[in-house]
This record gives C-alpha cells, structure tokens and sequence, in this order.
C-alpha cells in the first residue's frame, strides 16, 4: 500500500510539471518580478525534493544495504 | 585582463589539487584505486561531486543563452524534469548499482551487462555507443572553456588558446588524480559556483537597477515580454523534455560515480538535495539570461537581439547560410559572461567567471569515465589486464586520458554548432534511449543480450539518422516548420528551427519509446541467461 501510494505521488508530481495553465501569462509577478511560470518551478523543485525525502524515508531499499554491510563486517571479522 | 589572470590561478589551484590528490593516493597502482577512489568517498563529496559532473557548460551557459532566446521555459525545460526525473533515477538505480559493484566489483555498466546477460561482444557494441555518444559531452566541455577564457578576456584569450588551456588543466589532474582528484575538483568547483553564483546575481541585479525595472522594461515591449511566458515553447516540446533527464543514470560517468560511494546511506542525502542544488544553480542562469535582453548598452548582446530580430521578420526571404549565419550570431552562449562584464568589478568578474569556470570543466568525470571503460572494457576484457598486470592497466588509462583530451580539443575547434544545440541532439537523447537498458538489467529477470544489443543498436541508428536528416534538411525561420512527411493529413516528421520534431515531439520521444519496446520484445521472444546467473541478481533477501 505504502509503495502504490508513494508511486502515485511521483506520477501527481510529472503531470504537475506540465502546467499549461501559466503557458501563456507572466501575472501574477511573484515579489514583483518574478513571472508565476518560473515561480511555479521553483516550487516544483522544493516538492520534488520533499518527494525525494518520503521515498528515502519510507521506501528504502534497506535489504540491499544490510546485505553488503553484512558481507562486509563478515569479511572483516574473517581477518 | 584581471579577470582572466584570477581565472588562471583558479585553474593553477585545481590542478594542485589533482595533484594533492595522486599524493594522497595510497595503492595508486591499483585499478579500483584510480578509477573509482577505492570506492571510499564519503556522504558530502560525494553529493557536491555527482551533481558537479552534471553541471557542464551546458547547464550553465547553455541554459542562460536558452534562456535569453526562449524565456524563462528553460528552467522549466531542462532543470525541473531534472530535480524529478535524476535523483528518481538515482534512487531507484544508482543504488542497486552501487550494491552491485560493491557486491561483484564492478567497475563499467558494460561489465555488469556482460554479466548480467551473459555477453562478450554485445558487451563491447553497448561500449562503443556509449563512447561514441559521450565523447560530445567532453567537446562541451572544451568548447565552454574557450569561450569563457575569450569572453572573460575581453578577446585577448583567443577562443583556440582558451580551449587548449581547459583541455590541459583538466587532463593534468585526470591524469594524475584519477577519480579521487576528479570528485575533490568536482566539490571545490560546486561549492565554487554556488557561492559566485548567488554574488552573480546580486551584482548584476544592483547594476541593472533593480530587477523589477528589468522586468517591467521587458513587459513593455511585444518582442520581449513573450519572454516572460512559455509560448516560444510548445507543450509537446516541454513533455518531450521530461524524457531527456532519463540519460542521465545512463551516462557511464553518473553509473560509474555512483560506484565510488563508501556507504549505501550516502545516496540518502544525495536524492534529497540534489533538486535544490539544481535549483541553486539554473535558477538565476535561467533569470539573469532572460534579463540580459534588458542590457542594450552592451554591443555584443544588442548585436545578438538584432540578429534575432532579423531572423524572426526577414528569415523566409534568406538563404539557409544566412539563417545558420543569423543563429549562430543571435546565440546566447556568452551571455551570462557579458554580463558579469558589464556588471562586475574586475577582480569579482575574475571570480565569477572563475565560478563559470568550474561548472563549464565538469567533462573531467566524462574523460575519466571513458578511460575507465577502455581500460575495463575492452583491455582488460580482452586480456590486457592478464597479460600486462594491473600497473600496466592504470598506465593505459591515463594514456587514453591524454589520447581523449586531444581528439575532443581538434573536434571542439571545427564544431559548428552551439553549445547547447550540440548537448541535445546527439548525447542526450542517445543516453535516454539507452536507459532501458540500465532498467532492464535491474529490474527485468526476463531481459536478454538480444533485447539489449536491440536497444543499443536502435539508439545508435537513430542518432545518426537525425543527425543525418538536420544535416540534410536546413532549418527553417522562426515560425511554422518544415513538414516532410504526413499520414492523412498528420505531420509526422518536420524540421523545427530547433532540430527534428515527430508527431510534434522532440526525436527523444520515439527514441526511448521504440527503444524499451525492442527490449521488451526481443527479450521475450530470444533465449534467457541461465538461472543461477538470473538469481544472482534477483535473489530474495534472507529474512
């Protein structure tokens, strides 16, 4: 469950990417200059980042990683 | 002329550093050593170091000259599918790489296609594309080193001698740091542009009086204030985008830096801030780029919008020499160094420009890389390594560095294209149709060399027939494409001022589309690599 719903909050963050709703209009200016369009991909980029967080936070591939450490601290206690 | 003296000693400070780096080196005869730092780097160099190799010229002047031609799409464009689509990629592949190559030493993706599918000499065709398609990556590099030693020389560093000087620096500490001193360079550059980078803006935006005023002044007239909109771009063109941030798990020099990290861990905090670090970066290129169309007291950047403007309202009656002409004099290339010209003292120029050219020398991890796979590949593939032992191995290595350096130098004189053009059309889109190939390997049991070697050979054909086709077909004006083809009354190909479009997509589209296909379907009906092979790869973990 927890994978389905981080794999639709990556496919909700793709389709946002395409906001055809600011294509042609600069207004509002954001602080007064910047245009939205461009004020909107910033705020992409902060959520793609928050994005990044939950998947390192709740989907990590954790068998990979305790499978080379353990191969790891078994080669060291070999010595 | 200070500018370029402060930029010289930046160059000075990193070849010592490559240097520093071949001292610190304690078994530097060893393969794994040079060519991956004995897979050791730690958490902080090794996010500054990943995202450093990504940032090439392109990212930097390619996207302010983008920028000042198309307006602030670029950003949407080329460095927000990036902040989803790259650290994605990372997370999901990169990760399993690393704990394959630290699992079963590999050191090139082709040694572990070779072992995953079971492939001698598919093997090396999947190497020869991807040297083929990258060694444009490594001309970008040596082309944005000319340009910004010229520009930031007011000419007195002609654009040949500038390459050439680049070309040096960066072979020297390739040479002798191998991947240790490219990752320590690659950090020192990063945090170098991050910090100029900020103080960039600040200036220019002081100097121009305000960015509010720019951006009011922009508003005011109809030939700028597009420039403020994405309507320059077609959604098509912006989807199509999003597929061209897949090539980057598939460059063999991300794949092989995701090798060199000491802990799994470490890719944490690389896949959370690399979007920001992107955004730190594009952010004010793609602004200040679109700004600099306010700067009329510049004369290069006025030549440039003129330019532009003949283009746009007398393109149709001129010849296509004259177009090409045209573009190449409206090209936004030197932008963002104009500007810091125009804006900064001298001696913060020379360090400005020295930021740029940290991000612009980014191609080390690409030669390095190349010379990683030679030597892996193909001499120690084919029994060099046996026969001549691993000293031997290191030493090819760096003689292919040098072999390298010199063929992307001659190439970067005579390439006629811009910058960013040259990125696109041929690195990028070939690298994200290879991508299946990566996803396959890692995450399809049912994959096999056939399918592969499909793949492979499809990007490859691909790549040459649109080269082939742009080469043939000259770029229309701006305005309505060439069509070349239809289906019931359908565009199916046509030649945008820009490059190649299909059904209104970029060529990338169809590229990785065709590509995962062939995969899919030539493994299905093709003989599967033995069980225990597949297992290898697939077990499930021991609870």
């Amino acid at each position: 469950m927890k994978r389905i719903l981080l794999t639709l909050v990556v496919i909700a963050l793709y389709i946002l990417h395409q906001d055809i709703w600011n294509w042609r209009t600069p207004y509002p200016l954001i602080f007064g200059f910047i245009p939205i369009g461009l004020f909107y991909h910033a705020c992409f980029v902060v959520a793609s980042s928050l994005v990044m967080w939950m998947l390192v936070t709740y989907a990590w591939p954790s068998h990979l990683e305790e499978e080379i450490e353990g191969s790891d601290r078994k080669e060291e206690g070999g010595r | 002329m200070i500018p370029a003296i402060v930029v010289l000693i930046y160059l000075a400070v990193v070849v010592y550093i490559g240097i520093f780096a071949f001292r610190k080196a304690t078994g530097r005869e060893k393969a794994e050593d040079y060519f991956l730092a004995s897979r050791s780097l730690g958490p902080f160099v090794f996010l500054l170091s990943l995202f450093g190799t990504n940032m090439t010229a392109f990212a930097i002047l390619g996207s302010s000259g983008h920028a000042f031609s198309n307006g602030i799409v670029t950003f949407g464009l080329m460095a927000t599918s990036s902040a989803l689509i790259i650290p994605l990629t990372i997370f999901l592949c990169g990760t399993r790489i690393w704990a394959l190559g630290k699992k079963y030493g590999f050191m090139t993706p082709v040694q572990m296609f070779r072992d995953r599918w079971e492939c001698g000499n598919i093997g090396t065709v999947i190497f020869a594309v991807q040297a083929a398609l990258l060694l444009p990556y490594i001309i970008i590099g040596v082309m944005g080193g000319g340009t910004t030693l010229n520009v930031i020389s007011g000419g007195l560093v002609p654009y040949w001698f500038g390459g050439a000087i680049v070309a040096l620096v960066v072979m020297s500490y390739v040479f002798f740091g191998g991947m240790r001193g490219t990752a320590w360079v690659n950090t020192f550059q990063t945090i170098l542009f991050l910090v100029f980078g900020a103080i960039a803006v600040v200036v220019i935006g002081t100097g121009m009086g305000g960015f509010q005023n720019a951006v009011n002044g922009l508003l005011s007239s109809p030939a700028t204030a597009p420039l403020l909109t994405r309507e320059r771009i077609s959604p098509y063109y912006f989807f199509s985008y999003t597929f061209i941030p897949l090539s980057a798990i598939a460059f063999p020099h991300i794949a092989i830096f995701c090798l060199t990290a000491r802990k799994m861990a470490q890719f944490k905090k690389t896949v959370i801030f690399y979007p920001l670090c992107i955004m730190a970066i594009w952010l004010p290129c793609v602004f200040l780029g679109v700004m600099a169309n306010r700067v009329q007291d510049v004369p290069a950047i006025r030549a440039k919008v003129e330019a532009r403007r003949v283009l746009a309202t007398q393109g149709k009656t001129l010849a296509p020499e004259q177009r090409d002409e045209l573009r190449e004099q409206s090209a936004g290339d030197d932008t963002l160094l104009l500007l810091l010209q125009r804006f900064a003292p001298l001696w913060l120029a020379g360090l400005l420009g020295a930021g740029i050219m940290a991000a612009v020398m980014a191609s080390d991890s690409q030669i390095l890389a190349l010379s990683t796979m030679f030597t892996e590949d193909i001499f120690a593939f084919y029994g060099g390594k046996r026969r001549f032992g691993e000293s031997v191995q290191v030493q090819t290595g760096r003689i292919f560095v040098i072999i390298l350096t010199l063929v992307a130098y001659a190439v970067a004189l005579r390439a006629p294209e811009t910058i960013f053009e040259l990125a696109i059309q041929y690195a990028f889109s070939g690298y994200a149709a290879l991508s299946p190939l990566i996803i396959a390997a890692l995450f399809w049991r049912g994959s096999t060399k056939w399918g592969a070697l499909a793949s492979t050979v499809w990007t490859a054909l691909a790549v040459i027939a649109v080269a082939i086709f742009q080469a043939t077909v000259p770029a229309p004006a701006p305005g309505p494409a060439t069509v070349c083809a239809t289906i019931g009354g359908i565009e199916v190909l046509t030649r945008t001022p820009g490059g190649t479009a299909i059904f209104g997509f970029m060529p990338v589209v169809p590229m990785v589309i065709i590509s995962a296909l062939l995969m899919f379907f030539v493994s299905l009906l093709t003989r599967k690599p033995q069980a225990a092979t597949i297992e290898k790869y697939f077990s499930k973990p021991s609870t």
